[in-house]
C-alpha cells in the first residue's frame, strides 16, 4: 500500500495546516517526518536536519501531539508531563520548572495534581498538547488536535494552537481532515489526498480565491421577491451572484464587496437577514482544481523549517 | 463613606512564554531517565501508595530468611553457614516468579495499554534504547532483590567469623548466579509481557511460564534418575529457566545442582551456559521485533 506517493513541498515557518480526508496520509507524513518511518524513497528534512540520519536531533527540538488518547491515567499531568520533559533532554530542576509553566500556559491549573484518569477530553487534549511543548521545541506537530472536542472545546483548542505561534514562537504543524477550522488557525493550508498533493497556499490566497459568502433579505411591499432584487442590484454593479433560492451566494473578491452588499440592501430599503461566510468543506477541493492529479510542486523561499518529503512508503 | 482602597497588595504578573536556554542531554540522558523511572516504578516508587505494597512485602520475604541463617549461625557458633550462597534463589524461586510476574508487565504492559510508545519514541531515545532501558531496569530491580539476602548472608558469616576466603568466594560466585538469573528471568518475562497490553494476561502468563516449565522438568528428572537415566536427568533440566541457572552454576560455579543431576560432563555444562545466553540474547531480539512494530501504531 502506498501511503504517500511523489508528495513534494516545503513548509515555511508559520501555523500550517495539513488537510485530508481519513486514510489521507497525513499521519503517515508526520511520522516520516519524526524519522519514526523511513520512507521507501525519497528524502525529508525538518529544521534542516535529515530525517533520516538525524532523527534524534530532529526529536529532540519538534514536540508530538499524537491523534489517539497517549496519557496513562494513573499519575497526575504534572507527574505525566514531568517525565515527558526529561524524556526530552532537560535536567529535573528545568523540567520541573517547565513542567509547571507550560501545563499553566496550556490552562491547566489546580487539577494538574490530580490523576489524568479523572481529566474531561479537553482537559486530556491540553495535557496531551503539554507534554509537546515541554521541552520549548521549535516546531509542534499536532495529529488532530481537536478530535473528540465539543465546539467550544474545539475553539479554545484552535486559539490555543494560534497562540503557541503568535506568543511562544514557535511553528505549528496541524493536522485536520475539516478544512474550515485550519482556515481560521493556519496561515498555510497544504491539501493532500490519498497520498499525493492536491493544493499548498497560503490562507490569504486560499479565501481569496474560493470565498463565497451567504446574503439572505426580507421581502418589502415594493420588492416582493427581495432576493431578485438584490441580485439584480448586485450584478448591476459588477459583483458575480448566484441565487439559491431565497439564499444568494456571493463572490467575495476583496473587502469592498462586503459593503457593495450592504449599500445594494440598504438602498432597496430591505432587511439583511443574514450575511455569513461560507464554510468551505473538504469536498469542494476534490473538484478539479488540478484535473490531471499531478503532484503540485509548492516551493517557499525560506526554509527555515523544510520538511520536503518525497515520500513513498509501502 | 469610607473610601475605597484602590492600593492591590498582590498582582498576578503574567510574564508571559519564556524559551527555555538551558542544556539539551540529548538521547543518552533520555535513555537513563527511562531506565531510572522503571527501576524506581519496579518498586513502586513514583507511583501510587498501593504499587509499593507488593514489591515491598515480596522484597521482605526474601531478605527475612536470610536474616534468620544468619542469627541462628551466630547464635550456635556454626563452622559454616546451613546452604550454599548460589542455593538461596533457588529454595526462594516462588518469590523471584512473583515480583518478575507483577513488575514485568508493569514495565511494558502499561506503555503499550495506554499508547505511550509513539510519545517515547517521538523523543531522542531510539527503539533499542527503550528495549535497553526497560531490559536493564528489571534485571536491576531482580539483582536488587537477589543481592539483599547474599548481602545479608555475607556480612552475617563475617560477623559469625567464618573463614573469609571461603565466604568471599561463595558470595562471588552467588553474585554471578544472581546477575545471570536476573538477566535471563528479565528477558523471559518482558517478552511474554510485552506481547499483550493487558496485565491480568501478562502476569498469568509469566507465573505459568516459570512455575509449571519448573513443575514438569523438575518431576520427569526425578523420574529418569530414579530410573537410572542418570544423563537423560541431567539434560532436562535445559526445559525451565530454573534448572537452566542450576545447571550452570553446579558446572561452572561449583554449586551443588537443587535436582537430582546437573549437566552430565563439562560438554553439556557448556551447553547448559551456552542456552542461558542465548535466550537472553533471544528475549533482546524478541523485544526489538515487537517494538519496530508498536512504535508506528
Amino acid at each position: 500500500m502506498t501511503a504517500l506517493d511523489r508528495l513534494t513541498l516545503d513548509i515555511e515557518p508559520g501555523v500550517v495546516g495539513l488537510v485530508g480526508s481519513n486514510g489521507a496520509g497525513k499521519s503517515t507524513l508526520i511520522k516520516i517526518l519524526l524519522g519514526l518511518l523511513a520512507a521507501s524513497e525519497g528524502r525529508a528534512s525538518v529544521l534542516g536536519l535529515d530525517v533520516v540520519r538525524d532523527g534524534s536531533k530532529i526529536r529532540e527540538r519538534v514536540g508530538y501531539m499524537p491523534e489517539h488518547e497517549c496519557l496513562p491515567p494513573d499519575v497526575s499531568a504534572t507527574e505525566f508531563v514531568l517525565h515527558m520533559a526529561r524524556m526530552s533532554g532537560l535536567p529535573t530542576a528545568a523540567a520541573r520548572e517547565r513542567t509547571a509553566d507550560t501545563l499553566r500556559h496550556v490552562g491547566l491549573y489546580e487539577e494538574r495534581y490530580r490523576p489524568i484518569g479523572g481529566y474531561s477530553t479537553g482537559m486530556k487534549q491540553r495535557v496531551k498538547l503539554a507534554q509537546a511543548l515541554v521541552h520549548d521545541p521549535q516546531l509542534v506537530l499536532l495529529d488532530e488536535p481537536t478530535n473528540g472536542l465539543d465546539p467550544v472545546g474545539r475553539d479554545e483548542m484552535l486559539d490555543l494552537i494560534r497562540r503557541v505561534h503568535t506568543d511562544f514562537g514557535i511553528s505549528v504543524l496541524v493536522t485536520s481532515h475539516l478544512l474550515g477550522e485550519l482556515e481560521r488557525t493556519c496561515d498555510h493550508v497544504v491539501v493532500i489526498d490519498g497520498g499525493t498533493l492536491l493544493r499548498s497556499q497560503s490562507t490569504a490566497e486560499f479565501t481569496q480565491a474560493t470565498q463565497t459568502m451567504a446574503v439572505e433579505v426580507t421581502d418589502s411591499e415594493r420588492h416582493p421577491d427581495g432576493a431578485a432584487a438584490v441580485c439584480a442590484a448586485l450584478v448591476g454593479s459588477g459583483v458575480a451572484v448566484t441565487a439559491d433560492g431565497r439564499l444568494l451566494l456571493v463572490d467575495v473578491s476583496d473587502e469592498s464587496t462586503y459593503d457593495t452588499v450592504r449599500d445594494a440592501v440598504a438602498g432597496l430599503g430591505l432587511g439583511l437577514v443574514r450575511m455569513e461566510q461560507r464554510r468551505h468543506g473538504i469536498v469542494e477541493l476534490f473538484r478539479p482544481q488540478t484535473p490531471d492529479a499531478q503532484p503540485v510542486p509548492f516551493r517557499g523561499q525560506h526554509e527555515k523549517e523544510g520538511s520536503r518529503g518525497s515520500a513513498s512508503t509501502p | 463613606m469610607p473610601a475605597r482602597p484602590d492600593t492591590h497588595t498582590g498582582v498576578i504578573h503574567d510574564i508571559g512564554y519564556r524559551h527555555y536556554d538551558g542544556p539539551r542531554l540529548g538521547r543518552g540522558y533520555a535513555a537513563r531517565s527511562l531506565f531510572l523511572q522503571s527501576l524506581r516504578g519496579a518498586y513502586g516508587l513514583g507511583r501510587s501508595g498501593k504499587s509499593k505494597v507488593l514489591p515491598m512485602i515480596l522484597y521482605a520475604v526474601m531478605s527475612l530468611p536470610a536474616l534468620i541463617i544468619v542469627a541462628v549461625a551466630v547464635a550456635t557458633d556454626a563452622d559454616e553457614l546451613p546452604l550454599e550462597y548460589t542455593r538461596y534463589a533457588i529454595y526462594l524461586q516462588a518469590v523471584i516468579t512473583l515480583f518478575v510476574a507483577a513488575q514485568a508487565p508493569q514495565a511494558v504492559s502499561r506503555d503499550l495499554r495506554f499508547k505511550m510508545i509513539p510519545l517515547y519514541f517521538s523523543r531522542p531515545i531510539e527503539r533499542i534504547d527503550y528495549v535497553v532501558a526497560k531490559f536493564l531496569a528489571l534485571t536491576g530491580a531482580l539483582l536488587v532483590l537477589l543481592v539483599t539476602p547474599l548481602l545479608v548472608l555475607y556480612v552475617g558469616a563475617l560477623l559469625a567469623k567464618l573463614p573469609f576466603a571461603e565466604q568471599t568466594e561463595g558470595f562471588a560466585q552467588g553474585l554471578v548466579a544472581a546477575l545471570l538469573l536476573s538477566l535471563l528471568y528479565a528477558g523471559l518475562s518482558l517478552v511474554v509481557a510485552a506481547l499483550t497490553p493487558r496485565r491480568g494476561f501478562g502476569v498469568a502468563a509469566i507465573i505459568a511460564l516459570f512455575t509449571i516449565s519448573y513443575g514438569a522438568v523438575s518431576s520427569l528428572q526425578e523420574v529418569a534418575d530414579n530410573e537410572g537415566n542418570h544423563d537423560v536427568a541431567g539434560w532436562l533440566g535445559l526445559f525451565s529457566p530454573v534448572t537452566i541457572l542450576d545447571g550452570v552454576q553446579s558446572w561452572a560455579l561449583g554449586a551443588t545442582p537443587a535436582g537430582p543431576q546437573g549437566p552430565p560432563g563439562n560438554g553439556a555444562g557448556f551447553v547448559f551456559l551456552l542456552v542461558l545466553l542465548g535466550l537472553v540474547a533471544a528475549s533482546f531480539g524478541l523485544l526489538m521485533r515487537r517494538y519496530r512494530k508498536v512504535g508506528l501504531s
